[in-house]
């Protein structure tokens, strides 16, 4: 069989408000490129095939998995992941939300719900708890049975929007 | 999701508040800390979460999220035939690939296999060994064959790729009946018969005489399909060879860090002294993590090897298919009834496929063991056979897995109970009433005595807030209206959670878990270190046992840190499997900190010069003098002197502020119990079932935190209904796995999985520490068969009866068109 | 599960990817192109798929064709690099309209923010929603290659399993969907939400006022390729009360009845048939309630 070369790209990837450059193969996964190029491991991998979404992170605000990006076609655009959202030592309201309603145990697909719901509520701001719960649905938890999950996005949603849950 | 959107008129409208409490339960209020004696301050509240800052922000560290410098990455060559002899194995293009540093074969590693042993004659029990890497021959598809070491992942599986493999191939052996008939093929030349296991545990006086007295007899058999656990984070390890301290030091995702360094140890052939295993933050585990695999010894031996660090991560489809299974048995059951509904005889045969290899240290007899030892579950039984098999078939291996047989058994006895119902005419639930224990503690036909529980109280307290909210009402309608097919199930069970050594003797294993360990530090601060063996992947451990040490030290949680996972911190502890660690490993926290609280009174007793009866923990992290509280030491103050003026201290005090502790439950351990009551609508059209509410009355004792018992049962149910109704490894004729990805592995999403109400009943464990039993696994063990039976309650007008999971939309639509 | 090595090449316009493909090609080289890679990256992984080479597409989304969608003469017209989810958000007219709301069954929100339109009609998955609605509403693909622009109705563009007349060195610019529909829908089946269907079905209803004069009948799910149903459509033509609960049941009837489903154990061919009829049934219904107002 024969071996390709590598082709190596130098990139140069806008994670977090941050510009970071690195040396490449195409074939390497954002998701893989986030966590041992970059070092940032809050985003996870769980399937490799774009179906459990631990991997989701924000790409130009929208969730995307990143596992199913290649790094090299991440260049130019705004990728966002769970290191983002705590500011200055505070948690996030989602992710105060998210320890108020024990909506993790082992915490291994927290980071990508964190980033799908930040998704889902820019986008839909008015969404109910079907709607958030239907949304959810892209990734999976095999911890909570999900009920804590919806509760806590179902939470930030009305808080967010200034009613009760 | 459906495609026929029925109109939810008919649906009792306080059924659609998910928050709906169910009537008659304790109520635990989060925010109120309770003062009660045995639970103090701590216990009993929802704190918040220890885990959760650093799980949240994406600072927790999992096993791939270490990086060591200069290390390598490992993957495996895997077969891909289900049985066969190997007879090449050429790995010299491999070597060739750029990238590539080490592969290595059976032969190159030289390990020593993993052996697990029962304490059994060889007519019942024949022990196999599995080996590291396949030697001559291959048992199943994704059995690893070689270790290919790499600079980086991509480059491993390049590696991969260029392994050339020949086999001679063998005929597959993929089910029980496959292996138990004659002619079969072979998997070990150690069991002609593929039998590993066969006993016969119990056979009583009186059973063929009540099956002849019978007015009733029910046979049943009861199929459950071979599942995954399926932690969301695969198995996985990092090895590296440390010359400095002359120890390997492997970090890998394991309920059981001992089990791992005991067997990595005898399979490398070193002293245990020069391993040691730490587990960082794990991504769950249910039981597939609680057995030692075959990888992380590899990985370990390459690191050695190589002088360097190594990390293997599995990836999914290995997860999927060379992981460790589980769950695939069948049970015929025969029961006797007399008329009054009451079972009179109890007959079982239980075969568990357990696939290629018996796991470490459990032993493939483990689900045909338990499910024998317990299978008259929360029912009196006055005479009972049973006959457990585990066979062996060309299947990737099993291990425990979250309820180990008590879903499948409980799901026989609970598909008895309704066929009795049935044949009686009687309401299944009143069946039920008629034959549960009531009286504690009762010693049954099973030698095993159940301490007190709340069994027939969760049983009418399930049924009372199903009947409350208008659900049988809401079936009848539906049948009458016609094209609406509602149907009602119920589930009542006990689970032992604490199992100590007696009780696991009793099953023969060779090696005995049982006890756990604690050591408790205090520092100059005051503030404290915690160990225990078991070890937490999501059930929150580092929460709970510091507000166990909280309330026995009368400190605050905020001031206790729990240290586990670490083999140099702890000198043997038996992990976190079996609902163990509350009890056990809770327990031992709990007895540490007194003695440490008791080694601070005494103390403090001598600098406030008064005799030690005088003093007593103050609850606000001091000690304070009884006949005058003006008088008091803080713990800083008494830790101050521990250790940094040790000659203030009394002379028969040793200095520093330690105390350790063991536990182990006596006799037959404790019993948590619940009902699950749910409610199902079959679709006419599709044949999908649909969960439209779902009950669960439980019991395991004083509840150390409420939010995280009501987690488990949750997560338990959900995996419980995707055992029911979504998930199964099924394989071809050739032994192919048919689920390699996770399009065809149907794990269920939050569409799938319904709000469940919780009902906490609450009956102390008189012999654990904080009166707390295990709440790991019950709610994986009861949703199987109350979701079997309300399908089968919603297809009662077509005389038809489902006894395997999971159960197919097909089926049910066969069923609802009269074409079964 | 990591791809294989490939080579990586940005193209900057529809002309710059054209000559890509064909260089590459020349070299020797096994090219692909990689838009939104939803469906193409778990192939790769998995090294299902393991093209020497990816033309990313990814630069053309700043080409404003690419991404527009237009009605023009009573057809829309979707670049190339439009998302599902574009498609979910956008206010279509009522001819077209079917085609946001089929969009909640494309899998699930990050992959329709990034899923295209032309990738899954290139992939061409017999399940997939955009397969079926291409059949539903005649579109036509509008594909460059070495030789220029051609047009592909359809009706012409499946060829079985994963198959399509899309040539490997041709780029996908638009598509033109011409037949507008305001009663039409699309159902489908999966045991778990967001899955690929077991079945999927559109229908498209020809009303006069509450009289049915024809329609279309699509399926996914009961051959290699999605298929329509002339048996099913003979009974629409035939005509009838869009209302009328019997004329439902023969169209649904005739659909089962027609196919010559896969069988496999976990989905048999008599399953795939019922669902057919279920779904069939259910889209005639949802389509005669279209446009809602």
């Amino acid at each position: 069989m024969s071996h390709p070369v590598n082709d190596p790209h130098l990139l140069t990837l806008s994670v977090n408000d941050a510009e970071h450059e690195v040396v490449v193969e195409p074939r390497r996964t954002l998701a893989d490129v986030l966590r041992h190029d970059l070092r940032l491991t809050g985003t996870h991998v769980g399937c490799e095939h774009g179906v459990c979404g631990a991997c989701t992170v924000l790409i130009d605000g929208a969730p995307a998995r990143a596992c199913l990006v290649f790094a090299v076609q991440a260049e130019g655009a705004d990728v966002r992941t769970v290191e983002s959202l705590a500011r200055d030592g505070e948690l996030s309201d989602l992710q105060q939300a998210f320890g108020d309603h024990h909506a993790l145990q082992c915490g291994f697909c927290t980071p990508g719900f964190l980033m799908l719901a930040e998704g889902v509520l820019a986008e839909q701001p008015d969404a109910s708890r079907e709607d958030i719960r239907e949304a959810l649905s892209a990734n999976l938890c095999r911890c909570t049975g999900y009920q804590t999950i919806v509760d806590a996005v179902h939470a930030t949603a009305c808080s967010r929007r200034g009613t009760n849950a | 999701m459906t495609t026929t959107d029925l109109p939810d008129h008919s649906v009792p409208h306080e059924a659609a508040d998910p928050d709906r409490p169910v009537h008659g339960g304790h109520e635990h209020s989060p925010d109120e800390p309770r003062f009660d004696g045995r639970r103090g301050r701590w216990v009993g509240a929802s704190v918040p979460r220890r885990e959760d800052p650093r799980l949240l922000t994406g600072r927790g560290r999992f096993v791939d999220d270490i990086a060591l410098p200069g290390m390598l990455h490992a993957g495996f060559v895997r077969a891909t035939v289900a049985h066969a002899h190997l007879t090449a194995l050429d790995l010299s293009a491999t070597r060739a690939v750029p990238g590539v540093v080490a592969a290595f074969d059976a032969a190159d590693l030289a390990l020593g296999d993993i052996v697990a042993i029962l304490d059994r004659p060889a007519e019942e029990f024949t022990p196999t060994a599995m080996p590291v890497l396949a030697r001559s021959k291959v048992r199943f598809v994704g059995e690893p064959l070689a270790l290919v070491v790499a600079s980086d992942p991509y480059a491993v599986e390049d590696g991969i790729e260029a392994a050339q493999v020949s086999y001679d191939v063998l005929d597959a052996v993929t089910s029980a009946e496959g292996a138990l008939a004659a002619g079969a093929a072979v998997v070990h030349e150690e069991a002609p018969d593929n039998v590993l296991l066969d006993v016969s545990m119990f056979d009583t006086p009186g059973v063929d005489e009540a099956f002849a007295d019978a007015d009733v007899t029910v046979e049943v058999t009861t199929r459950s399909g071979r599942q995954n656990a399926l932690p969301l984070e695969t198995r996985g390890a990092v090895a590296a060879w440390d010359a400095r301290d002359d120890q390997l030091l492997v970090q890998t995702c394991t309920q059981v860090p001992h089990q791992v360094r005991t067997v990595l140890a005898r399979s490398l052939g070193i002293p245990e002294r020069t391993v040691r295993v730490t587990v960082p933050d794990m991504g769950g585990g249910f039981g597939q993590k609680c057995v030692v695999g075959r990888e992380e010894i590899a990985v370990a031996a390459a690191a050695r090897r190589l002088d360097r660090p190594v990390k293997w991560i599995e990836d999914r489809r290995e997860a999927l298919t060379a992981g460790f299974l589980a769950r695939e048995q069948t049970y015929r059951t025969r029961a006797a009834f007399d008329a009054d509904g009451h079972i009179t005889a109890l007959d079982v045969d239980v075969v568990c496929d357990m696939g290629a290899y018996s796991c470490y240290p459990f032993t493939a007899g483990i689900e045909p063991l338990m499910a024998s030892a317990e299978m008259p579950s929360v029912y009196r039984v006055p005479a009972y056979r049973v006959r457990g098999r585990a066979i062996t078939s060309t299947k990737a291996p099993t291990a425990p897995y979250r309820g180990v047989s008590r879903p499948q058994y409980v799901m026989a006895i609970e598909r008895v109970m309704e066929r009795a119902a049935r044949a009686l005419d009687l309401d299944p639930v009143e069946v039920r009433r008629r034959n549960v224990i009531t009286e504690f503690p009762y010693t049954g036909i099973n030698g095993v005595t159940y301490d007190p529980g709340t069994y027939r109280e969760s049983l009418d307290l399930a049924e009372a807030t199903i009947r409350e909210e208008g659900w049988y009402e809401a079936r009848e309608r539906g049948r009458q209206d016609g094209g609406r097919h509602l149907g009602i199930g119920f589930c009542c069970f006990s689970e032992r959670t604490g199992y100590g050594s007696e009780a696991f003797a009793k099953r023969k294993m060779t090696v005995v878990p049982g006890f756990d360990i604690s050591e408790i530090r205090m520092d100059t601060t005051g503030s404290v270190v915690v160990t225990s063996g078991t070890m937490n992947h999501g059930q929150s451990h580092e929460t709970t046992f510091a507000q166990i040490v909280a309330d026995r030290l009368g400190l605050d949680p905020e001031h206790v840190k729990l240290r586990q996972g670490d083999t140099e911190r702890i000198s043997y502890g038996w992990g976190t499997f079996a609902s163990r660690s509350v009890t056990i490993g809770g327990s031992a926290v709990a007895l540490a900190s007194e003695r440490l609280g008791e080694l601070l009174c005494r103390i403090a007793a001598h600098l406030l010069e008064t005799r030690p009866e005088n003093v007593a923990l103050d609850g606000d992290g001091g000690v304070v003098q009884l006949d005058d509280p003006s008088r008091r030491l803080p713990f800083a103050d008494i830790a101050d002197v521990a250790h940094l003026r040790a000659h203030l201290l009394p002379k028969d005090v040793d200095p520093t502020l330690t105390a350790t502790a063991s536990f182990d439950v006596p006799g037959d351990g404790t019993f948590s119990n619940a009902t699950h009551a749910v409610v199902v609508e079959a679709d006419p059209g599709t044949g999908q079932v649909r969960i439209l509410r779902y009950v669960c009355v439980e019991d395991c004792g004083v509840v150390v935190h409420p939010q995280v018992v009501e987690g488990q049962c949750r997560g338990g149910i959900a995996q419980g209904i995707a055992g029911a109704l979504f998930e199964e490894v099924t394989y071809d004729a050739q032994g192919e796995p048919s689920a390699a990805s996770f399009i065809d592995y149907l794990v269920p999403t939050a569409t799938e999985i319904p709000d469940v109400s919780i009902a906490h009943l609450e009956t102390p464990c008189a012999f654990t520490a904080n009166g707390a039993k295990g709440a790991g696994e019950g709610g994986t063990i009861g949703a199987p068969a109350a979701v079997l039976n309300a399908v089968n309650d919603a297809l009662r007008h077509t005389g038809v009866e489902l006894d395997t999971t999971p159960i197919h939309p097909g089926t049910v639509l066969d069923a609802l068109e009269g074409t079964s | 599960m990591k791809p294989a090595a490939f080579t990586y090449h940005r193209a900057h316009d529809v002309a710059d990817a054209v000559g890509l493909l064909t260089d590459l090609a020349a070299a020797g080289e096994d090219p692909k192109i990689i838009a939104g890679g939803q469906s193409l990256m778990p192939m790769m992984t998995f090294r299902l798929a393991r093209p020497s080479a990816l033309v990313d597409l990814g630069p053309l989304r700043r080409v404003p064709a690419m991404t527009a969608i237009r009605e023009e003469a009573g057809a829309l017209t979707l670049g190339a690099l439009v998302t599902h989810h574009a498609v979910e958000t956008a206010t279509l007219p009522a001819g077209f309209a079917v085609l946001a709301r089929a969009m909640r069954w494309v899998g699930h929100l990050p992959i329709r923010s990034r899923g295209t339109v032309a990738g899954s009609l290139v992939h061409g998955d017999a399940t997939a929603e955009w397969c079926l609605l291409a059949l539903l509403l005649d579109a036509v693909v509008v594909a460059e290659g070495p030789g220029g622009r051609r047009e592909i109705p359809a009706d012409e563009l499946f060829h079985g399993f994963y198959a399509t007349a899309v040539e490997p060195d041709e780029v996908v610019v638009e598509v033109r969907f011409t037949r507008p529909a305001p009663h039409a829908a699309l159902t489908e089946f999966a045991r778990r939400h967001g899955d690929f269907a077991i079945v999927d079905a559109a229908v498209a209803l020809d009303l006069d006022g509450d009289r049915v004069t024809g329609g279309r009948v699509v399926l996914g799910g009961v051959a290699p390729a999605p298929v329509r149903v002339p048996e099913a459509e003979a009974v629409l033509a035939a005509g009838g009360d869009a209302g009328d609960d019997a004329l439902v049941a023969a169209v649904a009837d005739a659909a089962a009845t027609a196919i010559d489903p896969p069988d496999d154990p976990q989905t048999t061919a008599t399953y795939r048939r019922r669902l057919t009829r279920t779904l069939v049934a259910d889209a005639c219904r949802q389509a005669a309630r279209e446009p809602q107002r």
